[in-house]
């Protein structure tokens, strides 16, 4: 399978659905969607495409937060990256796909605790990595986000 | 009886590894049935901190995330920041950087094998495995001039060529290596009560491993056939010929199996990138990093390293998401925990090889005999069980 079939199944599925797909090179592409897709499309692609979920990662960009989701198709050597693009900031929110692939179960956990994304339907979204006392709403990789002096260690 | 059940706490910190966990083992009796970790003990925001540093600084920012495959992020790096140029790289340049990998692989595997060892009370292959990873420490200094964090890469190529007189140095020190984990393997992999010890324990099906995404060696213990190496093929690994283990039992047994497996084709490969790599530059310089979208992968000791990079045209990352092996290979214990004997608990998690089972202040609260029990009680259980066997089995 070449990485111009992968795309084009994925259009024939989705059709309208899909807002941008664009290659930056043989083996990478970038699909764009709306993110109440994100289920059906990562759905497709596991289960009827068989591509392996490597990880799901966020950015905090000028107009929105983005969730990327990274596929590979492995003897291929593929990524297909999955965005979304969550457009409001003050409550983000996107589908959860635990329900598809446990995989992806850790990864929105720190989605959650670090960039403050809501993911309805996941149950298990306790903090993973930051410790227990880290105050409320406060999401340290939103670029608003500025890493404080470490004063403390001078004292 | 209330529905009180013992719960067993790991952690968070322990001498013998390089990152503290924290994990809840809920028992009835000898039995686990539930298992919950915490993590982020030793979360130091680096994805954070590289977006404040220059494309060249995070490649150092990154090799600083694990002493262990301190070759691994970087390479992963700056594969990302090539694909975001479109940068090409000298091929002798491919061929060292498949070396640093290989060599990398080689102690990180003697490493866990010392230390699986020893926690089956095994010290002799406890003490076999860190002194043969000697000798590959000390290539890794000929090559690169370090031990560990070899500060190897950078966008481009590598910064140390291998000089000419090296490579016979290399050689014989591998023959030597070839010879001892030979027997090293006839040692574990003939030896009856491992066998019994190991076989059966732990058991990651094909299904859960492609489900919570396991990697590494991990996976291929499964039957799961994936290797970075092959499948996105990056240094020189697309020009030489080697094999990649896969086992179908998925138990700690498998596991072992392929990681010693494992070792022989790194030799192979560096045996054969000192042969086939060409003369040539080592770097070809490049300029600027674009604006743009990059991912690198690279298949570490413990599995596919992935690595985002976003970048707004300046010289510094508008995003780096770094996702490390463990990361996926973590959360397989719940299936291969539950169920389990306390006793075998210890190897299983081991068995991941995430940083060993961290046995350091271990508690066991038990309602009925307030039994409490160390790291050191933990082990002696996990010991205790190899005894016994061995006993029944000898007379």
């Amino acid at each position: 399978m070449t990485i111009d079939q992968i795309l084009g199944s994925i259009n024939d599925k989705f059709g309208s659905k899909v807002l941008k797909t664009h290659k930056t090179g043989d083996k990478r592409a970038y699909v764009d969607i709306y993110p109440k897709d994100i289920v059906d499309i990562v759905r497709f692609m596991l289960k009827d495409l068989s591509l392996r979920f490597n990880i799901a990662s966020a950015v905090d960009d000028f107009d929105g937060i983005e969730i990327l989701y990274h596929f590979s198709l492995d003897p291929a050597g593929f990524v297909v990256t999955i965005r979304a693009i969550i457009k409001d900031k003050e409550d983000p929110h996107i589908d959860t796909i635990t329900n598809v692939t446990k995989a992806a179960w850790w990864i929105e956990r720190e989605m959650h605790e670090l960039f403050g994304v809501n993911f309805i339907g996941n149950t298990d979204l306790r903090p993973l990595l930051l410790p227990d006392d880290w105050p409320k709403g406060v999401y340290p990789l939103r670029k608003s986000f500025i890493s404080p002096k470490r004063d403390s260690r001078k004292s | 009886m209330s529905n009180y059940k013992p719960t067993i706490p790991i952690g968070p910190y322990h001498p013998l590894q390089e990152e503290p966990e924290f994990y809840k083992l809920v028992v009835d009796g000898e039995k686990v049935v539930d298992v919950d970790v915490r993590i982020g003990y030793n979360h130091r925001g680096i994805e954070k901190v590289s977006e404040s540093k220059s494309f060249d600084q995070s490649i150092f920012v990154v090799e600083r995330i694990c002493g262990i495959c301190s070759s691994s992020h970087p390479i992963t790096c700056v594969q990302a920041l090539e694909d975001i140029g479109k940068i090409e790289v000298p091929e002798r340049a491919l061929y060292i950087r498949s070396i640093v990998q290989e060599l990398e692989r080689l102690h990180s595997h003697m490493l866990w094998l010392g230390l699986a060892g020893h926690f089956l009370g095994y010290n002799t292959v406890f003490m076999w495995g860190w002194k043969y990873r000697e000798p590959i420490c000390d290539i890794m200094e000929t090559v690169t001039g370090n031990r560990q964090n070899y500060a190897m890469l950078k966008v481009g190529g590598v910064r140390r060529d291998i000089e000419k007189e090296h490579v016979s140095y290399i050689l014989t020190r591998l023959d030597d290596f070839w010879k001892q984990l030979d027997m090293l393997k006839g040692a574990i992999l003939d030896d009856p009560v491992l066998h019994s010890r190991l076989k059966g324990v732990g058991i990651l099906s094909r299904e859960a491993a492609i489900d919570y995404g396991a990697l590494g060696p991990v996976a291929r213990a499964s039957g799961v056939d994936i290797d970075v190496r092959r499948d996105h093929p990056y240094a020189a690994y697309d020009r030489i010929k080697w094999n990649v283990i896969t086992q179908n039992e998925g138990d700690v047994f498998a596991k072992t199996v392929v990681r010693i497996l494992e070792m022989f084709e790194s030799v192979s490969i560096i045996r054969q990138c000192l042969e086939k790599m060409p003369a040539g530059p080592i770097d070809s310089n490049p300029k600027d990093v674009p604006a743009g979208e990059g991912i690198g992968q690279a298949e570490a000791p413990r599995g596919e390293c992935f690595h985002y990079i976003k970048s707004d045209g300046t010289n510094s990352p508008m995003r780096h998401k770094i996702r490390a092996p463990t990361y996926m290979n973590f959360p397989t214990f719940r299936e291969t925990v539950i169920g389990q004997t306390v006793s075998d608990a210890t190897i299983i998690l081991a068995a991941i090889d995430p940083c060993y089972c961290c046995t350091e202040r271990m508690i066991v609260v038990d309602d009925k005999d307030n039994n409490i029990m160390t790291a050191q009680d933990m082990i002696r259980l996990s010991q205790e069980k190899t005894r016994k066997i061995r006993e029944r089995m000898l007379g």
